[in-house]
């Protein structure tokens, strides 16, 4: 019999059945409660899932070039109240430079990361948890923990705003915000350079093996640093992203939001050894994610409880693409003899 | 005498290289410290508290340290840690009967501990399943069991302290024996079992095996998958101890209780000698970087340091660590005093699944 290669193709796509799964949980969750399946509702789940998803691509660049990096929360903390704290001593401050202020703080402090992660040849992790540490310490201690409120019009604005009004049946106005356009902007851009770029597909080579890119004679140490700071810059994007719509900054607001972000990139699909994941795979793993939480919130599961279910799907997430991996090897196995 | 003492010192010194600095490292932070604090370090109130509150430290760190060994690392010993001491209190306070008395609360007690190393072995062993048989990398395995565990002592305890345990428990963190409190003896005796084990039983030897090269050891006829489970047990027992000692010291358990703790017990395995990327990793070591650690933390608090800085201070201190170490085996390459070319930078093979 022959297949449509088109069909072929979407079914080898993991992908490909991440939308089915994500289709059949929005279906089953809008069977039990209508409430769920709302054009206002989806907008929330769009707006709410920025923050994770700006973070998320970030994550993928940094995963499939090999390395760990979890420091990202205190990154965009510590961007987000440089620039909360510039804005409500200056609000007269251009718009631009207060939106670089996190940017560039983010780029900073991301290849700050990768330059002791490999100067220093440790694991990533280990440097993750001390620079997260630091980061966050001496935020807490310099701010001495208080909250800021005070933003200028146009920031109000631009966290409220939305590109065109929709009306439901009740009369509210709802639609898509420009927080959700910064997201899919900077998803546009990391799959256009990921899969366009030179430097994208060799950070895919590095992260598949890495001696085999130290022969081919890449510039380890030049990509490492493009990786990080590239999570860097999400950040700070991020940063800004979730101070514009809170509207609100705090230096523990984001502690523990890391693994949202992990989960999201692991759920899409990435290769948990490097070497492989795609934006779009990511897309979808931080719908899932967020759709899972905005459904046990609309069916009213408890709190307490949210983690224990977040938790479970991604360990088992995880557990099948080590067993898709291993599966994949087969009985082949290297030996390295140098 | 002195010449023996000495000698004594210089061939454990040649043959642990790694870890010659700590003891007079030991020796510059009580002296910094009693000079800094102009003698109240040096107070017996403050060495009593020392002493009673380096035990679960140093638990915990032993058990990142057996993961560490083989080049793995155990992220969720504080959350399971945590579920473990609620599951005990809750049992404590809720199935044992508060006018229990005597014998039935002594072994009240005894069932309290038997039911949270139960659960240990158990968070252990789901850790050990995933990293060992199924393959999954440790960080994100224990990442993943750490959200995990947390979450459901979170949902156990909807968010609430489980506090008010009976007197015969408390004791297990706040009485003494001749002087010391009963958890130093607690930690000396899980310490020096950690020892014996890896000295002088096969798991031991095969743990660092597994460290160093685990194809090459498969290769030669070690269920590398079996050490790895049995490792990730050992570690959750570990905390399992810590949260026994925890749970008596504070007379209460949560969800959240102690998570500053993990940086403080990497810093310590690294300070202490063992290398994140397996194969080496001393007990000894460990002691004397938590005595390091402990005493720091303590002068600091008498200073009167805020502990926002003391985390960003250890976060500081574990980069420092990771350099001094970075430089030391560069310099033994340079000089050839020892063979520890499968660490060594540039060329380490391990790297890759870093």
């Amino acid at each position: 019999m022959k297949r449509n290669p088109l069909i072929t193709r979407a079914l080898s796509r993991n992908e490909t059945y991440l939308l089915g799964i994500l289709i059949g949980l929005v279906a089953v969750v809008s069977l039990i409660n209508p409430r769920f399946l709302t054009g206002r509702n989806a907008f929330q789940i769009l707006r709410s899932a920025a923050f994770t998803g700006i973070l998320s691509v970030g994550f993928l660049v940094v995963l499939l070039a090999g390395g760990l990096d979890i420091s990202f929360t205190a990154n965009a903390t510590v961007g987000q109240y440089v620039m909360a704290l510039l804005l409500a001593s200056h609000p007269e401050t251009p718009i631009l430079v207060a939106i670089l202020v996190p940017v560039a703080i983010g780029i900073l402090l991301g290849a700050f990361n990768a330059l002791l992660i490999h100067k220093l040849n440790a694991p990533s992790i280990i440097i993750a948890i001390s620079n997260l540490n630091i980061y966050y310490g001496v935020l807490q201690m310099l701010s001495g923990g208080s909250w800021i409120y005070d933003f200028p019009d146009w920031f109000r604005r631009l966290g409220r705003g939305v590109l065109f009004h929709l009306r439901d049946e009740n009369g509210a106005t709802y639609g898509p915000a420009y927080i959700t356009l910064i997201w899919l902007f900077v998803a546009l851009v990391t799959a256009l350079l990921l899969r366009r770029t030179k430097i994208g597909r060799r950070l895919y080579a590095m992260g598949g093996n890495l001696e085999a890119a130290k022969r081919a004679g890449l510039n380890i140490f030049g990509l490492r640093i493009f990786a990080y700071a590239f999570l860097g810059l999400c950040a700070g994007v991020a940063g800004l992203v979730q101070a514009l719509n809170t509207q609100t900054v705090a230096p523990n607001a984001l502690v523990g939001r890391e693994f949202d972000v992990v989960a999201a990139v692991v759920l899409g699909g990435a290769d948990i050894f490097g070497g492989a994941g795609t934006v779009g795979g990511t897309l979808l793993g931080v719908m899932l994610i967020t759709v899972i939480t905005n459904a046990l919130t609309i069916l009213r599961v408890p709190a307490f409880w949210h983690q224990v279910i977040i938790g479970a799907v991604v360990l088992g997430s995880i557990a099948v693409t080590s067993v898709r991996t291993m599966l994949a090897r087969g009985k082949e196995r290297t030996i390295d003899v140098r | 005498m002195f010449a023996n003492l000495l000698a004594t010192y210089r061939r454990w010194a040649t043959r642990n290289n790694d870890l010659v600095a700590l003891p007079w490292l030991i020796v510059v932070v009580i002296t910094i410290m009693t000079v800094a604090t102009g003698g109240r370090f040096v107070r017996a109130t403050n060495l009593a508290n020392l002493l009673a509150q380096m035990p679960e430290l140093g638990l915990l760190s032993l058990a990142m340290m057996v993961a560490m060994i083989t080049a793995g690392i155990d992220l969720s010993i504080i959350s399971s840690a945590n579920l473990s001491a609620v599951v005990m209190a809750l049992f404590l306070t809720h199935v044992v009967p508060p006018s229990a008395g005597g014998i039935v609360a002594v072994l009240s007690v005894v069932a309290a501990i038997a039911i949270g190393i139960t659960v240990s072995i158990v968070l252990g062993a789901v850790n050990g399943y995933l990293v060992g048989y199924v393959e999954v990398p440790a960080v994100l395995t224990t990442l993943g069991t750490m959200i995990l565990y947390e979450g459901v002592t979170l949902a156990i305890t909807r968010g609430f302290v489980v506090a008010g345990l009976p007197e015969p428990f408390l004791v297990l963190g706040n009485a003494r024996i001749v002087g010391i409190p009963v958890q130093m003896l607690i930690f000396i005796a899980a310490a020096t079992v950690v020892a014996l084990i890896l000295k002088r039983r096969p798991y031991g030897v095969q743990l660092y095996f597994v460290g160093s090269n685990p194809t090459a050891t498969e290769f030669s006829g070690v269920d590398v998958r079996k050490v790895l489970l049995r490792t990730y047990v050992v570690s959750a027992v570990l905390a399992g101890v810590a949260a026994i000692v925890m749970l008596a010291r504070f007379n209460s358990a949560n969800a959240r209780q102690g998570s500053s703790l993990l940086l403080s017990t990497v810093l310590i395995c690294m300070l202490g000698g063992t290398d994140p990327f397996g194969g080496f990793g001393k007990v000894s070591g460990v002691v004397m970087a938590l005595i390091v650690l402990q005493m720091v933390t303590s002068g600091l608090n008498l200073i009167g340091v805020r502990s926002f800085a003391t985390v960003a201070l250890w976060g500081v201190m574990l980069i420092g660590v990771i350099a001094y170490r970075y430089v030391q085996h560069r310099r033994w390459e340079r000089s050839g005093k020892r063979q520890r070319s499968a660490t060594s930078p540039s060329v380490d093979p391990r790297q890759e699944e870093s």
